[in-house]
């Protein structure tokens, strides 16, 4: 068995093509359209609006640019890789309030996740039915920890 | 003991639901089983050679007679009557059938227990010391804080999705019982000038490159231990490797990069989210550490005890540990008869330990992570009645520590990655040592086998340590001496090729004769004459080269 650990033979499959068309989203604010550059592409062009980051990308380096940004978009090629988990969390701690999206492959069981890390907008390769996407954030009545959202933890609650 | 509360009990069942919604979907072909794969994984469901395995979660290791009764009548309806103790304070089940997975973990859930998190990279079951709560040598009872962490790891957002699995053990004294240099992260709790705190190891670990952990912190405030656990887990998911499963532990970012500077990132994270208030209020530790408060102790209870019978006088001498409550004693039930399974108990094992709970131990118990169980609070005066009834289910084998008492993991009998057969080596060295008399003699001796380099098994923890390698086609065993998982631990090393499974009980007895010809006496344990006189005379007892 090569299998290690039974772990999902998705694992190693070929990033999905990622398609715009299928946008799930939680703002209010109509969804940034425009171009969206690399982050190395970014320092060139940092009059743009719209950023993308990589996996491997230091999400920290684009603090100093949060003012003129619009959209940031966090790319999932494979939905294993949870290092956009961070980059999300960090933009949201920094006080980023624009669009933050996550693309490629995002699935319904992540969506949960990725609202509480401060995502708001989805980019799925493959669509996601916006009702489940409800029932799923519907789900969990609590949660136990603080992330980027404003949900409370039962902490909070348990004591006011 | 904790108690759920209605927001605990609310999670655990909105997680029963949402099984049961996705078990359906695959059930009727919705979905692929490539697809259900990573969902039933989050809830500790594996594919195993022949069917289903569960995991359940016992946080920290400790609960309760009812709990435990409810692992008995799950053994019973839907396995086949028997379950199995892990290393990681856990217990699978090794025959579930899909469909009825969900009505299992609701039933469960009707006890406060889940599988969440008991596999998949995240954070699993926190570990701690079995003896928690009773130890005379601990600063303060461990598991409030295991607790917290429990809590706090469950279903967090940013780290389901981590590198690899994440395992931290979380103990409150300088004996180490819970291997916490051998864990991602180990915990332990310290007093200084009054106040608690944890000294923090990270990038302890087994599998096929074993590591203790660094100190990379020497105290931080119990109020702070959470953000600073943020810190870790967060430097590690951004920084973990992703690109070779085999390197994807944070043991190897932290040697890869170096303590030192590993450290300093974990420090500037955590300057960035202390100020964030994600750790608990001090309101929410007193909750928690009431619900371990110590119980109701008989403080008339006499301290002495009839040792009248011997063969009660072997098991107290062996089995029973002293509690730091005058009158009580804590009694170590070993799961490793000789000849028996490492770890099994079956569902009437599991009712009667259930009940002598009840009666006599403050509804505690705990599970080790060498496989065994313990009755942490039970009165001196008591002993006798536990062990009368212990004894006549087969539960008082006086062996803990010695050289029968092994670790082994399921090997290829159960698991797919095995190489070889790991629990009948365990029954053949038993079965070689039956002798109490000569165990005895032999002293503690903690023997640990994996049947594959995955180390599910400890034996890179073990002063004698036992892999199953596959030497074309067959299965083979390397032996490894001089490990150990305790306060002074260490990595086995290799003394030579290989053997075949008669040939390494051979071998296990020749390394243990060689030991008693050379210690300095019957109290220099197996593991310090090692250390003492190094590999030579035990290789050459082995391979017949000259020391
Ligand atoms: C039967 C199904 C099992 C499978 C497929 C399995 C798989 C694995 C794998 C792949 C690893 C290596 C992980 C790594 O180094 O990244 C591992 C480690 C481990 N497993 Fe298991 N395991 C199983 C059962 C068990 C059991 C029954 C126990 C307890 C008796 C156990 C306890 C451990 C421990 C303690 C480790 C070492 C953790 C470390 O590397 O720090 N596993 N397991
Ligand atoms: S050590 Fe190997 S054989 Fe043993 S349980 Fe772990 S993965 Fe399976």
């Amino acid at each position: 068995m090569t299998d290690v650990q039974d772990q999902s033979p998705v694992a190693d499959a070929p990033p999905p093509p990622e398609t715009v068309a299928n946008i799930v989203s939680f703002r209010d604010a109509p969804l940034y359209d425009g171009p969206v550059v690399p982050l190395a592409g970014f320092g060139a062009a940092s009059n743009a609006a719209a950023v993308r980051l990589d996996p491997g990308d230091d999400a920290r380096g684009l603090i100093p640019h949060l003012g003129g940004l619009r959209l940031i978009e966090v790319s999932f090629p494979k939905y294993r890789d949870g290092r956009g988990y961070s980059s999300a969390r960090i933009l949201r701690e920094a006080g980023y309030t624009g669009e933050l999206r996550a693309a490629g492959d995002v699935l319904i069981d992540q969506i949960v996740f990725m609202r509480r890390v401060g995502f708001d907008s989805f980019a799925p390769a493959k669509p996601l039915d916006r009702a489940c996407v409800d029932a799923a954030l519907a789900r969990f009545p609590f949660v136990y920890q603080r992330a980027a959202d404003d949900k409370r933890p039962v902490w909070a609650l348990r004591h006011g | 003991m904790y108690r759920y509360d209605g927001y605990d009990q609310a999670i655990v069942d909105a997680r029963v639901a949402e099984f049961r919604d996705q078990v359906q979907r695959r059930l009727a072909n919705e979905i692929t089983e490539d697809q259900f794969k990573p969902l039933r994984l989050m809830n500790g469901l594996y594919l195993q050679l022949h069917a289903y395995m569960l995991r359940v979660a016992v946080p920290y290791g400790t609960m309760s007679g009812t709990q435990l009764r409810m692992l008995a009548h799950i053994a019973r309806t839907y396995d086949r009557g028997y379950a199995h103790f892990t290393t990681r304070q856990n217990i699978q089940f090794n025959w579930i059938k899909l469909a009825e997975a969900p009505d299992l973990l609701a039933e469960l859930a009707t006890v406060e227990m889940h599988a969440i998190q008991t596999s998949g990279n995240c954070i699993r079951n926190i570990s701690s010391d079995q003896f928690a709560g009773a130890a005379a040598d601990e600063v303060a009872d461990p598991r409030p804080y295991a607790e917290l962490l429990r809590q706090w790891s469950s279903f967090h957002p940013e780290f389901s999705y981590l590198p690899r699995k994440f395992k931290i053990a979380v103990i409150a004294s300088d004996t180490d019982r819970a291997a916490i240099q051998l864990h991602d992260i180990g915990l332990q709790l310290v007093r200084r000038d009054g106040d608690l705190g944890f000294k923090v190891w990270v990038g302890g670990g087994m599998g096929r490159t074993p590591m203790l952990g660094h100190v990379i912190r020497d105290f931080i405030p119990v109020a702070k231990y959470l953000s600073y656990c943020e810190a870790i887990l967060r430097v590690y998911n951004r920084f973990g490797r992703r690109d070779n499963i085999y390197k994807a532990r944070i043991k190897i970012l932290v040697h890869e990069i170096g303590a030192a500077e590993f450290t300093r990132q974990v420090e500037a994270e955590w300057a960035e989210v202390e100020p964030l208030a994600l750790d608990a209020p001090a309101a929410e530790y007193a909750r928690i550490v009431t619900q371990f408060a110590e119980p109701p102790y008989d403080l008339a209870a006499s301290d002495s005890i009839d040792r009248s019978d011997p063969d009660f006088a072997v098991w107290l001498d062996q089995n029973v540990h002293r509690h730091k409550q005058p009158g009580y004693a804590i009694a170590t039930i070993s799961l490793k008869p000789i000849g028996g399974i490492p770890g099994d108990a079956s569902a009437g094992q599991m009712d009667l330990i259930a009940d002598l709970a009840e009666r006599y131990a403050f509804d505690e118990i705990r599970v080790t992570h060498s496989q065994n169980l313990v009755l942490a609070h039970v009165r001196k005066a008591d002993l006798y009645a536990v062990w009368t009834a212990l004894a006549a289910a087969g539960l008082a084998t006086p062996n803990l520590d010695l050289v029968t008492d092994i670790i082994a993991c399921p090997g290829l009998d159960y698991c797919a990655l095995a190489n070889a057969r790991s629990i009948p080596v365990a029954q053949r060295i038993a079965e070689r040592f039956t002798d109490l008399a000569r165990q005895h003699d032999i002293g503690e001796l903690k023997i640990k086998v994996s049947g594959c380099i995955n180390a599910c098994g400890h034996h890179h923890a073990g002063h004698i340590g036992i892999l199953g390698v596959d030497r074309k086609g067959e299965e083979a065993y390397q032996l490894s001496l001089g490990g150990s998982g305790a306060e002074d631990a260490s990595l086995a090393r290799i003394i030579g090729p290989g053997f075949s499974e008669a040939g390494v009980v051979d071998a296990v007895e020749k390394v243990i004769e060689t030991y008693r010809a050379v210690r300095t006496g019957p109290a220099e344990r197996f593991l310090d004459t090692y250390r003492r006189v190094g590999e030579a005379p035990f290789k050459a007892a082995v391979y017949g080269v000259p020391a």
